[in-house]
């Protein structure tokens, strides 16, 4: 399955990332390589084989569904570029 | 005196106990060694004054007889673990000036069992690379480099040169396909990937979720057992993290391996395996066969699938996992007009061109229409490299494979550097531990015709580090490694 380079620039939007014009062909050619490689996949039957998620899905469990820990704010907020108020500050998103 | 950054943490526990030297002289000791050796790049934030405020107390410890498993072992901690109050960044630029409000679990074990820390250490930026040359930090330089800088491995790069240069007693790693054994064959060190879920991943920076796991570097194979223990343990913070019991796996030292059987997988051994490699494979086995285990040939047919399962599971997690690194709420903020153009400028010029390329690739291997051919599918070939090694174990009690194809090559390699799947090949003997969850050592066997280390990997099943330690001592004895 290659990809093209519509493809390419598709992919770097849903990752919220942005790549120059002048390199999306070697990112379309690089993607491609890496991409036949993994191709060699498809030599394996994995007909009624189950996937793996995890390799220690048995055992595990769920906490009581209680606060643990709360009330820190300012930790929370302590490493962010721009607070205010004791909020995070973004960009206007709404008009 | 005693040169004490040469001393094991065994050694260095002894003497601080029989009072040889104190706690805050072994930290001024590691802090100069440390200073010394910054030709090496390793550490990437040195905390002298941290570890001078905690040998005090661990002094004052030794005196009124309270002392912890560790007390007074000045380590260095791997820069993917949250640190509080101590800048830590997964050597990443996206990561600038973080500074943790929590500890993880794992270096909260460690400070509570006494050690203290020199400082944090260089790694491939989140965990991603095979050389640390990845890291925004810049690449750290072997120790054992002759003319020419020779990288130390990756991702865990500066754990293992630390280690090896005697900048710390020993290091912390994590590994998620082949990044505490592979750096620890590199440098001449012993380096131990636990079963999934024996250290709480709570407070480590993630890059592949299922894959990831924390484990010791150090020394020799005692420290790296020393250390385990202290690392090792039930977390409820860690949903992943395994409610088992702890073995002091110090015990299953120096212990008979008469009748043990060690398997050697056929398909570790492909055409062109590099010879001095094999040589020293086949050594590994003679000893262990003079000590009276017994060498069992096994077969893991899925095996040669595994890095490429690898290169869609690792990236499709670390797509998901670095997606909260938006600008909005630490580290670095590029800023933008609307919200998600703040959010593409932050992560075009945070991010390096090897997280970017995964970030993409999983990107691409969960986008819609084509999860089933991709991801679904490696998930598969998952099961069938974890079935392999069950079958395995039906006929042996641990696995004896070199740890990396080569020796350590140079800073800058081209070959590596053009092609990231000649990269990606380092891991080639390490990978297939990580998608089956099972544990997995690395020791330094003997130097190549060039010097170099070179190291063999024993994989145990899971849950059962014990018996690696039991092979990997033996291995030692006879290998009589010469370390830096």
């Amino acid at each position: 399955m290659a990809i093209d380079q519509e493809t390419v620039k598709r992919v770097a939007f849903l990752s919220r990332l942005k790549i120059e014009d002048d390199k999306i062909q070697a990112t379309e050619s690089e993607f491609n390589k890496i991409l036949n490689w993994v191709e060699q996949l498809n030599e394996v039957n994995t007909d009624n084989v189950e996937p793996l998620v995890s390799v220690n899905e048995s055992y595990i469990t769920c906490r009581e569904d209680k606060v643990t820990e709360g009330n820190q704010a300012q930790a929370v907020l302590a490493n962010a570029p721009q607070a205010e108020y004791g909020y995070f500050v973004v960009p206007k998103v709404v008009e | 005196m005693t040169n004490i950054t040469k001393l094991t943490i065994a050694e260095t526990r002894d003497g601080l106990k029989s009072k040889q030297f104190s706690a805050t002289e072994v930290a001024k000791a590691y802090i100069k060694s440390m200073e010394d050796n910054r030709r090496y790049n390793a550490y990437v934030l040195e905390t002298p004054e941290v570890a001078l405020e905690q040998a005090k107390i661990s002094d004052t410890k030794y005196q009124n007889g309270t002392q912890g498993a560790l007390e007074g072992i000045p380590l260095g901690i791997k820069d993917l673990f949250c640190t509080k109050g101590i800048r830590t960044t997964a050597c990443s630029h996206i990561l600038d000036g973080f500074v943790p409000q929590y500890e993880s679990t794992v270096t909260s074990k460690l400070l509570e069992a006494g050690a203290c820390v020199l400082g944090k250490l260089n790694m491939d930026e989140f965990a991603m690379g095979g050389s640390n040359e990845t890291s925004y930090y810049g690449p750290v330089v072997n120790p054992w480099s002759k003319e020419k800088d020779l990288v130390a491995g990756g991702s865990s790069g500066g754990s293992a040169a630390a280690v090896a240069a005697n900048m710390c007693a020993a290091a912390t790693g994590t590994d998620t396909g082949g990044s505490i054994r592979q750096p620890s064959a590199f440098c001449g060190v012993t380096g131990i990937k636990p079963t999934y879920g024996r250290c709480s991943r709570y407070g480590i920076i993630a890059f592949a979720s299922s894959l990831d796991q924390a484990g010791p570097i150090a020394k020799d194979v005692r420290d790296a057992a020393i250390l385990l223990k202290a690392m090792s343990g039930y977390d409820a913070k860690d949903a992943t993290s395994a409610n088992v019991s702890v073995p002091d796996f110090e015990a299953f030292l120096n212990q008979d391996i008469k009748g043990l059987k060690i398997g050697i997988p056929a398909e570790y051994r492909p055409d062109g395996l590099n010879e001095e490699i094999a040589a020293y494979w086949d050594k590994g086995a003679e000893m262990l066969k003079a000590r009276g285990a017994e060498i069992v040939n096994i077969s893991l047919p899925h095996a040669k699938y595994a890095l490429a399962a690898y290169y869609i599971i690792a990236p499709a997690e670390a797509s998901s996992n670095l997606a909260r690194y938006d600008g909005i709420r630490y580290g670095l903020r590029v800023p933008g007009q609307h919200l998600d153009d703040l959010y593409i400028n932050t992560r075009t010029e945070g991010f390096g061109t090897e997280v970017k390329r995964r970030i993409m690739i999983g990107t691409y291997v969960l986008s819609a229409g084509y999860y089933d051919a991709y991801y679904l599918k490696a998930q598969k070939v998952r099961q069938l490299i974890r079935q392999d090694f069950v079958k395995a174990f039906e006929k042996c009690d641990a696995i004896l494979t070199p740890t990396a194809p080569t020796a350590a090559f140079p800073v800058g390699d081209k070959t590596m550097l053009e092609n990231p799947i000649n990269m990606y090949l380092n891991d080639v003997f390490t990978v297939s531990v990580n998608l089956a969850g099972l544990p997995g050592l690395s020791l330094p066997i003997g130097l190549s015709q060039s010097g170099l280390p070179l190291g063999l990997q024993i994989i145990g099943k899971a849950f059962d580090e014990a018996t690696i330690f039991k092979v990997a001592s033996a291995l030692e004895k006879d290998a009589a490694f010469v370390r830096k």
